[in-house]
């Protein structure tokens, strides 16, 4: 069984994070992560793709440094940049507003800057819900908030967690178009987890496929059609194409077959 | 008619009732006051005895109030300590427990013995208060969402951050509850401890009043002291159910109405 080794092994200070033989055991005996190589550069818009339970959560947890590798590293080539993370709920706290939500990084690093968070709501249209509670807004507006709360101490990396997962379609395709936007305005990089072939064949410029139990880079696809992509690369053949590609990759990867 | 208005206006006309039957009952049958006092005696009484009962309540409330604020500031800086080195949990809530399931009015007459009555009285109202705010505290401050506090994590947040901005507001709701039933064991706690001192106490707590009031076949005036004692309880239901509204109604959903 030939599993292909990730194609880019390069160290050069471009790449903002690196995973090196990352390996994850749980103390339930489970092997979440095999051997997982991943370089992302600066400024990417990578995504991981993979069926659940392939530890993609478990990669990003790991990157965040919420959960140390049981073997292997994380490299920061030019050292650690700040991170923000978007999990797959809002995950906001539901005793504060909106504002109060976005401020809490701000507020725990002890510097509270009342403009950095409305710019933040600006950024992904939440202006005027600032005094609003959490239970008040629709889900996609909940998911704003998070995101503006992942934007609010201008991190270098963003990490996603299947942000869209529990949103309806029509709010997905808005936020996956408000999302490129913000990737493009503010040129950072971005690690989107996903288990939908069409969000990352629309948001990446490449896409990770993971193999399930244990998890471990199956290939690599680069989407190379150019941005800003909007509602006509989302009908177009090429798009079509791509996400062939892709699922194609994604079954042989579930099969634990051959690239 | 309004769901509101029922709900006020039901059990005040259920009261009328039972309040006509029990006086009808009396005159009907010619009962004694020394065996059931009409309502309108107990009224009376109470009028008559208002300097005498008013003060007997305010001891009462006194110390009721005192061992609701040790229960809580007690039942909450203990749950916060569980919460936060493991050991002290290991070590403590055994005996939590074992205070909570001996019966009070068994632990009462012992307490006597060896604390002037008033402190006994205090011992009492906090021993039974303090638990459900230890309880319900701790399951608060345990049920805090991982992803938030991996957020927390995140961003390095000192473990008093975690503790002040999230796990305390986390279960600011739990707590609220425990206070709440608190508020109606204290003054359990108080009447329990002030009937096993009984009329050897040189107290004059509403409870006091109550068992003297028996012993001398005032049956009017135990009547008239209940009501009070009970009034007392609910003033303190609603005064708790009060703070837990207006501390959680921006943002909870139990204090929040459901529209459709």
């Amino acid at each position: 069984m030939s599993i292909p080794s990730p194609t880019v092994v390069s160290r050069d200070i471009s790449t903002i994070v690196a995973l090196r033989g990352v390996e994850k055991d749980f103390a339930n005996g489970v092997r979440a992560l095999d051997h997982l190589d991943l370089d992302v550069k600066a400024g990417e818009f990578v995504s991981v793709l993979g069926p659940s339970g392939c530890g993609k959560s478990t990669a990003l947890r790991i990157i965040a440094g919420l959960s140390p590798p049981t073997v292997g590293a994380v490299e920061w080539p030019g050292g650690p940049v700040p991170i923000g993370f978007v999990f797959q709920e809002p995950t906001l706290m539901p005793w504060a507003d909106i504002s109060g939500n976005v401020q809490l990084p701000l507020k725990l690093a002890g510097n509270v800057d009342p403009m950095a968070v409305a710019q933040a709501l600006d950024r992904v249209g939440l202006k005027n819900f600032a005094q609003s509670y959490p239970r008040e807004l629709s889900g996609g507006m909940k998911m704003r908030a998070s995101i503006a709360r992942a934007l609010v101490t201008e991190p270098q990396l963003i990490l996603m967690d299947e942000p869209f997962a529990s949103l309806d379609e029509i709010t997905r395709f808005k936020l996956n178009n408000d999302l490129l936007a913000l990737w493009r305005d503010l040129g950072r990089t971005v690690i989107f987890v996903t288990h939908s072939v069409f969000e990352s064949v629309y948001l990446s410029q490449r896409i990770v496929v993971m193999t399930p139990r244990p998890g471990r880079v199956f290939t690599q696809i680069a989407i190379d059609a150019p941005y800003p992509r909007d509602e006509l690369f989302r009908t177009s053949p090429e798009y079509g194409a791509f996400c062939r590609r892709v699922a194609e990759a994604l079954g042989k990867a579930m099969a634990g077959g051959v690239a | 008619m309004s769901a509101r208005a029922l709900r006020v206006g039901l059990p005040i006309v259920v009261l009328a009732l039972v309040v006509f039957c029990w006086d009808l009952l009396v005159r009907a049958f010619a009962i004694p006051p020394y065996v059931l006092p009409s309502p309108g005696l107990v009224l009376a009484t109470l009028i008559a005895d208002a300097g005498l009962l008013w003060r007997s309540l305010l001891v009462t409330l006194t110390l009721t109030f005192e061992g609701f604020l040790l229960a809580a500031v007690g039942g909450i800086l203990l749950a916060i300590a569980f919460n936060q080195w493991r050991l002290v949990d290991y070590s403590l809530y055994p005996y939590a427990v074992i205070l909570q399931v001996t019966p009070i009015v068994a632990i009462a007459p012992l307490l006597l013995i060896y604390l002037p009555q008033p402190l006994a009285v205090l011992v009492c109202a906090w021993i039974v208060a303090f638990f459900p705010v230890l309880a319900n505290t701790t399951l608060g401050l345990n049920s805090v969402d991982h992803n938030l506090l991996a957020l927390f994590e995140l961003y390095k947040a000192s473990r008093w951050q975690v503790l002040w901005n999230l796990k305390l507001p986390s279960a600011l709701p739990q707590m609220l509850t425990g206070l709440r039933i608190a508020g109606g064991l204290s003054l359990i706690g108080a009447v329990v401890a002030e009937i096993a001192a009984g009329s050897a106490g040189a107290g004059s707590g509403l409870a006091y009043r109550i068992a003297e009031s028996g012993y001398r076949l005032n049956i009017p005036r135990m009547f008239a002291a209940l009501l009070l004692l009970s009034l007392a309880g609910v003033a303190i239901f609603f005064a708790l159910s009060a703070i837990s509204y207006l501390a959680l109604r921006r943002w909870h959903e139990s204090a929040i109405d459901r529209e459709r």
